[in-house]
């Protein structure tokens, strides 16, 4: 059974004084996260993760779509009490400790009285939080309140948790610390949706990734079979506004940006390439083979986007 | 009652705790001591009188403030420090939210007002010597200033799920001072003609009539106050407490938490 499936949630907010004007913060998204495994949802900053992760939370109404969550409606309130969710920048009750947030979020989840002091003290331990008993939440530094977000996220042992953002805040041997926690959950055999721009801690953890840029859901997929398009790749970088067409005609993606042209092509069309623009006295910049990481990719399909947006700027300009 | 409510409650009881709300209590103690003394020293006869209209005003005004400055922050301060997104992504619906919040709210104000009425019959008993069988009218009266209490916390809770928090306290406040002319405003209603009679008609019955929830006069006067009243002004704020209430649901039921 899918943890999650999301069929089509897009949002439009109204913008203006009038609020006539419409702002896409996602596009009709369709998504399905496999139970037991660990997903990352990545994207820049304003990339419409956060917005995806209240939709799903039923904290902002979607414009359209729907989602199934554990194979139940997402806005069931009972389905709330089998996931637990991390927000960006977890702000809580400052007045309240540690344990006495817990017992409350204890309470609101269903957790019986007989276990809700064993488990406070047992996700305290989990998440590196002792010796804090009766100390208010206001003297909490930004980490440590990271830590307590994660601890109310798993307070209640959900089958599927959310965290947004959840490495924010925490220092290297903290966000260590935190990746170990998300690959023990997947032992326990729940599913994590993570939410991040960090590429590294999702390249370390996850099954399987989407990136979504400006509201759209740009790829998806395991690391390695995105990555994969991207091997054996190199960028060769040149003076100029012009693509010769020989060098069109060996397959490779470029952009113009000012008066450079950026060329990712094949490895083995590097020569053929090198020697189209000699034959066109063009000046070469630079060759460099692409990294094979998720962040190669991440950043090809950014780029791809930005370009792509570029030309239609363009287009639209040059009709107008 | 629904568990959620009963811990959403009590969490909104120990936010005003902790925030120190009942200091009020001292400021309160301070005053009725003050006038107690003075009342003491300088009436004659009218000790009993002055001490109970001053004291259940005192009770009233303060519990009017509290509900204002709490009510208008109990949604709209969630909202805006996040501390909402835990809660209502639990199995915890948006109406339990609401419900849970007034009747933590209720709850301090009545805490507070005990408290406040043990200090009114205290400043009694020290400027009369002793109690009379009328002074058990001023248990109604402090009867009618819960009801009165329950109607503000609902009024700015309402303003507080689609407002900001100045706003929501001049809307609340005004329907305070309006509401306690609200007798005044239906006699006003009534002199007119036409479609003016229906609106103002209409303005004034919208609005919560607080004059007939005031009989502090009425008690420090030892005049007699019927059980039709107490029935009647029972079922007036549980009505209109209830309405309001529905309204701050609806509007919360679909607002999007930015």
């Amino acid at each position: 059974m899918a943890a999650i499936e999301i069929l089509g949630l897009e949002k439009t907010y109204k913008v203006g004084f009038w609020r006539k004007r419409p702002k896409r913060a996602l596009l009709p998204l369709h998504l399905t996260v496999e139970e037991g495994e660990i997903f990352g949802f990545l994207g820049p900053n304003g990339a419409g993760k956060t917005t995806t992760l209240k939709m799903l939370m039923g904290l902002v109404f979607p414009t359209a779509g729907t989602a199934r969550i554990l194979g139940r409606e997402w806005t069931d309130p009972e389905v709330k009490a089998q996931i637990g969710f991390l927000p960006e920048q977890p702000y809580f009750y400052d007045y309240l400790t540690a344990h006495e947030l817990l017992d409350y979020y204890g309470q609101l989840s269903g957790v019986p009285a007989r276990d809700r002091k064993h488990r406070i003290n047992e996700v305290l331990a989990r998440v590196g939080l002792t010796d804090i008993k009766g100390l208010q939440l206001r003297k909490f530094s930004k980490g440590m309140l990271q830590r307590v977000g994660i601890a109310q996220a798993i307070l209640h042992d959900p089958k599927l948790v959310f965290f947004d953002e959840p490495m924010s805040g925490l220092d290297p041997l903290g966000r260590r610390e935190v990746r170990d926690l998300m690959e023990q959950l997947k032992h326990e055999g729940k599913t994590v949706f993570f939410s991040t721009h960090i590429l590294f801690d999702a390249e370390a953890l996850c099954d399987r990734v989407a990136i979504i840029h400006q509201g759209e859901l740009r790829g998806v997929g395991a690391v390695e079979e995105l990555t994969a398009s991207v091997q054996g790749k190199v960028e060769v970088v040149w003076q100029g506004t012009q693509v010769p067409s020989s060098i069109k005609a060996l397959g490779a993606e470029c952009h113009v940006t000012g008066d450079t042209v950026r060329a990712v092509l094949d490895e083995k069309q590097q020569d053929a390439a090198i020697d189209a623009l000699r034959r066109e006295r063009i000046r070469l910049i630079a060759i460099t083979p692409l990294r094979t990481s998720l962040e190669a990719y991440f950043v090809e399909k950014l780029q791809r986007s930005e370009t792509t947006a570029s030309t239609v700027g363009t287009a639209v300009g040059t009709k107008a | 009652m629904n568990a959620r409510i009963v811990h959403i409650a009590s969490n909104t009881f120990r936010e005003a705790v902790r925030d120190r709300v009942l200091y009020n209590l001292i400021a309160f103690a301070l005053l009725l001591s003050g006038a107690a003394i003075l009342v003491g020293q300088i009436s004659i006869d009218i000790e009993r009188l002055v001490v109970i209209n001053l004291g259940l005003t005192a009770v009233s005004l303060f519990g009017v403030v509290i509900a204002i400055f709490i009510g208008i922050g109990l949604v709209s301060k969630e909202i805006e420090k996040r501390t909402l997104y835990t809660v209502l992504s639990r199995p915890v619906r948006r109406w339990e939210f609401i419900v849970g919040k007034f009747f933590g709210l209720a709850g301090t104000l009545a805490v507070n007002t005990f408290f406040m009425a043990i200090g009114v019959f205290g400043a009694l008993l020290y400027v009369a010597h002793k109690f009379s069988a009328a002074d058990a009218t001023i248990l109604v009266a402090l009867y009618f200033i819960i009801l009165e209490f329950l109607i503000i916390c609902s009024l700015a809770l309402l303003f507080s799920s689609f407002s900001t928090p100045l706003l929501s306290a001049v809307f609340a406040f005004a329907l305070f001072v309006i509401g306690s002319f609200a007798d005044d405003l239906r006699g006003f209603a009534a002199l007119t003609h036409g479609v003016t009679r229906l609106l103002t008609m209409a303005a004034a019955y919208l609005v919560p009539n607080f004059s007939t929830l005031n009989v502090i006069s009425a008690v420090a006067h030892q005049q007699p106050l019927g059980s039709q009243l107490v029935l009647h002004n029972t079922l007036y704020a549980l009505f209109y407490s209830a309405m309001a209430l529905s309204g701050a649901v609806l509007i919360f039921e679909r607002r999007n938490l930015k």
